[in-house]
């Protein structure tokens, strides 16, 4: 059974969390990865560094233009990785934009996917449709789950079908926004978070975007699986560096 | 073969929609519309009137008698620098802003590269009383400080887009953030036929004016609706999405479709996208791009802000992939020259993103009895400070 499936089972919120592979400098990689396991978080998406990313605030568009600059590639990342399997235990998905793939080859991208044990793909530009009719049997083929988005518009006729196409979870975008808006969550995003908990769908959901802290990790899980937290992280790694990891992750869950 | 736009959105391989979900609603809704708000009479009515009476439509057809001496060839004008605002930009705003207004918006936000489409979205947003948004690279809003002014004193609010290359590219990608951001009250008002679909389709339409006045303005002076050839420049491809619009599937009108080679196609300062890029995906569109081999975009250079963009709309990528038309590369050097020369030749100063059509000219030789239809996409006034530091004027 797939990592994350089996992940999804335990009977525990879970806690992911989001960096961008090559940031604060290139090798930093697979000690983000470890430290992450060991500080107790249950997934990791490790992002794969973009020009130009659409969905993402200041704060993940600096780390990933920093990530270029260091030297980041599609390559290098999977060389990065090619033995993470030996020390790191909890699922991996690498969350990256369409275009890097298109240009690596979608089948080869995904095979090396495999080949390194990663377990699923979130890619925000990659359109549900597109995906459906072209790439689904490939992705299938390699054992990897596509994770798909929702937000506080997607309509609940397109909530359905998400649902019936996924086969892990459902990201679930706290409110209209890019990553790293943190205001933190009113009425309106319980609402949401309820609305959607009530739908009953078949995938657990978790939420991402505008997670900082425990008071809007614990606001967000309340009617969900887990939580992503991506920006407050990366911050928290250009403040603290590597090392103090563990601080961050304790600062959510405990 | 038909060239235009199918069901699905794609101009053969390219084109779609490939946006995050966060999008999807907005663009859906657009999608959706499109086609049935500018088929109502009252928005014909209305768009047709303010083109009329706002724009200043229709834009003359004029014949070049001393450009046409010097190349030895039938050359005319189309007089889209006449328009109100100073460019073909205008047509697609105008479109827009009573798209934005039917689609119950009160919000506008747009990019700008050379500050043209920001200078014509400010003005019908003022038009309209609608308040606007409009993203702009820093370094454009460097080279380009005439225009910003003029936004400004439009009612606008330029807001600088600080990341990545500082120019168009980046000005789009922080309009879509912001579009992202205010899903429900905003329309965005895309200046080129880029982005994803329906965009690429619906400026395509509203510009499409321009070949429609084209074929009968010809008709007229020469008894054919049909020139030999349709020259335009491109950037994201708007004007020349519009010159060629009506002639795309009649193969007796030769298109010919010109970039930015910048400081030469192979110099590592170039916008020439069609010799550059590679198929990819830019801002929801997948089309020809300029790329690094693992798929980050690079950074273009033009002498000319409108010009400097790393993609092409999906139309012209097809195009170009399709062979139906021939795409020609000019450099900063070549393209100022021309811009001189149809200024002294015929007392009328291009936009510098035209001056690269005209330096086609010199490039290829046409017959003595060919009609040959450049696409005056704008005027030079927003280009004098470039042409005072180049020439030393
Ligand atoms: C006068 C003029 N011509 C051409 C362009 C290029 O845009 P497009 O290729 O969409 O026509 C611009 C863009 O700013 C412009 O201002």
């Amino acid at each position: 059974m797939n990592r994350i499936n089996q992940k999804l089972k335990e009977d525990k919120t879970l806690l992911s969390i989001y960096f961008s592979a090559g940031y604060p400098s290139l090798n930093d990689t697979v000690s983000i990865i470890e430290n992450l396991e060991k500080s107790g978080v249950d997934m990791i998406e490790i992002g794969l560094p973009f020009s130009d990313p659409l969905a993402d605030g200041p704060t993940i568009q600096a780390s990933s233009t920093e990530a270029l600059k260091n030297g980041m590639t599609t390559n290098v990342l999977f060389d990065q990785l090619k033995d993470i399997r030996k020390t790191v235990s909890i699922p991996l998905i690498v969350m990256g934009y369409f275009n890097p793939m298109l240009q690596y080859g979608v089948e080869a991208f995904c095979k090396k996917c495999q080949d390194i044990g990663i377990d699923g793909l979130i890619i925000p530009d990659l359109p549900v449709d597109v995906y459906n009719d072209q790439y689904k049997a490939i992705f299938e083929t390699y054992g990897l789950i596509n994770v798909f988005l929702i937000t506080p518009q997607t309509s609940v006729e397109r909530i359905n079908f998400i649902d019936s196409i996924s086969n892990g979870f459902i990201y679930m975008v706290s409110s209209a926004s890019v990553t790293g808006s943190s205001s933190g969550f009113g009425d309106e995003q319980t609402a949401y978070f309820k609305r959607i908990a009530n739908m009953k769908l078949k995938n657990p959901q978790i939420v991402g975007f505008g997670i900082s802290n425990n008071e809007t990790f614990t606001q967000a899980t309340q009617y969900a699986k887990g939580a992503i937290i991506g920006s407050a992280f990366i911050k928290h790694l250009s403040n603290q560096g590597v090392n103090a990891i563990t601080n961050f992750v304790k600062s959510i869950i405990d | 073969m038909s060239y235009n736009i199918n069901d699905k959105g794609y101009y053969g391989e390219f084109g779609g929609a490939y946006i995050p979900e966060m999008l999807y609603p907005n663009v859906e809704e657009l999608r959706q519309n499109y086609l049935k708000i500018m088929a109502e009479p009252s928005f014909k009515e209305e768009f047709d009137q303010l083109l009329k009476d706002y724009v200043g439509r229709p834009s003359p057809l004029y014949f070049a008698k001393r450009l046409s001496e010097k190349h030895n060839t039938r050359i005319y004008l189309k007089r889209e620098d006449l328009n109100h605002t100073g460019a073909h930009k205008v047509n697609n705003t105008i479109g827009q802003i009573l798209m934005a207004q039917r689609l119950g918006k009160s919000r506008i936000i747009a990019e700008t590269g050379a500050g043209q489409h920001g200078v014509a979205t400010a003005t019908v947003c003022a038009l309209m009383g609608m308040e606007c948004i409009v993203y702009m690279g820093e370094i454009d809003i460097a080279r380009q400080a005439p225009n910003v002014a003029r936004m400004k004193m439009l009612g606008a609010q330029v807001r600088p887009a600080l990341s990545g290359s500082r120019t168009l590219k980046d000005a789009t990608n922080e309009a879509i953030r912001d579009w992202i951001n205010n899903p429900v009250d905003t329309h965005y008002i895309i200046g080129s036929v880029v982005g994803p679909h329906p965009y690429p389709d619906m400026v395509a339409r509203f510009q499409a004016i321009v070949s429609k006045e084209i074929q009968w303005q010809l008709k007229e002076k020469e008894g054919t609706s049909k020139p030999d050839y349709v020259v335009a420049c491109v950037g994201g491809g708007s004007n020349a999405a519009g010159a060629f619009y009506h002639y795309l599937d009649d193969t007796d009108v030769k298109l010919i479709a010109v970039e930015a080679a910048g400081k030469g196609v192979h110099s590592g300062e170039s916008a020439a996208t069609s010799a550059l890029g590679r198929e990819g995906i830019i801002h929801g569109s997948k089309t020809l791009l300029m790329q690094t081999n693992d798929g980050q975009i690079t950074e273009p250079y033009s002498i000319s802000a409108g010009l400097d963009y790393p993609g092409v709309g999906p139309m012209h990528a097809h195009l170009y992939a399709s062979g139906r038309a021939e795409f020609i590369s000019i450099t900063d050097d070549e393209a100022m020259v021309a811009g001189l020369e149809l200024s002294k030749l015929e007392g009328i100063i291009p936009a510098i993103e035209s001056s690269h059509a005209f330096a086609v000219l010199d490039q290829k030789t046409f017959k003595a009895d060919d009609i040959v239809v450049i696409n005056l996409s704008g005027r030079g006034d927003k280009d004098l400070q470039n042409y005072i530091d180049y020439f030393k004027l």
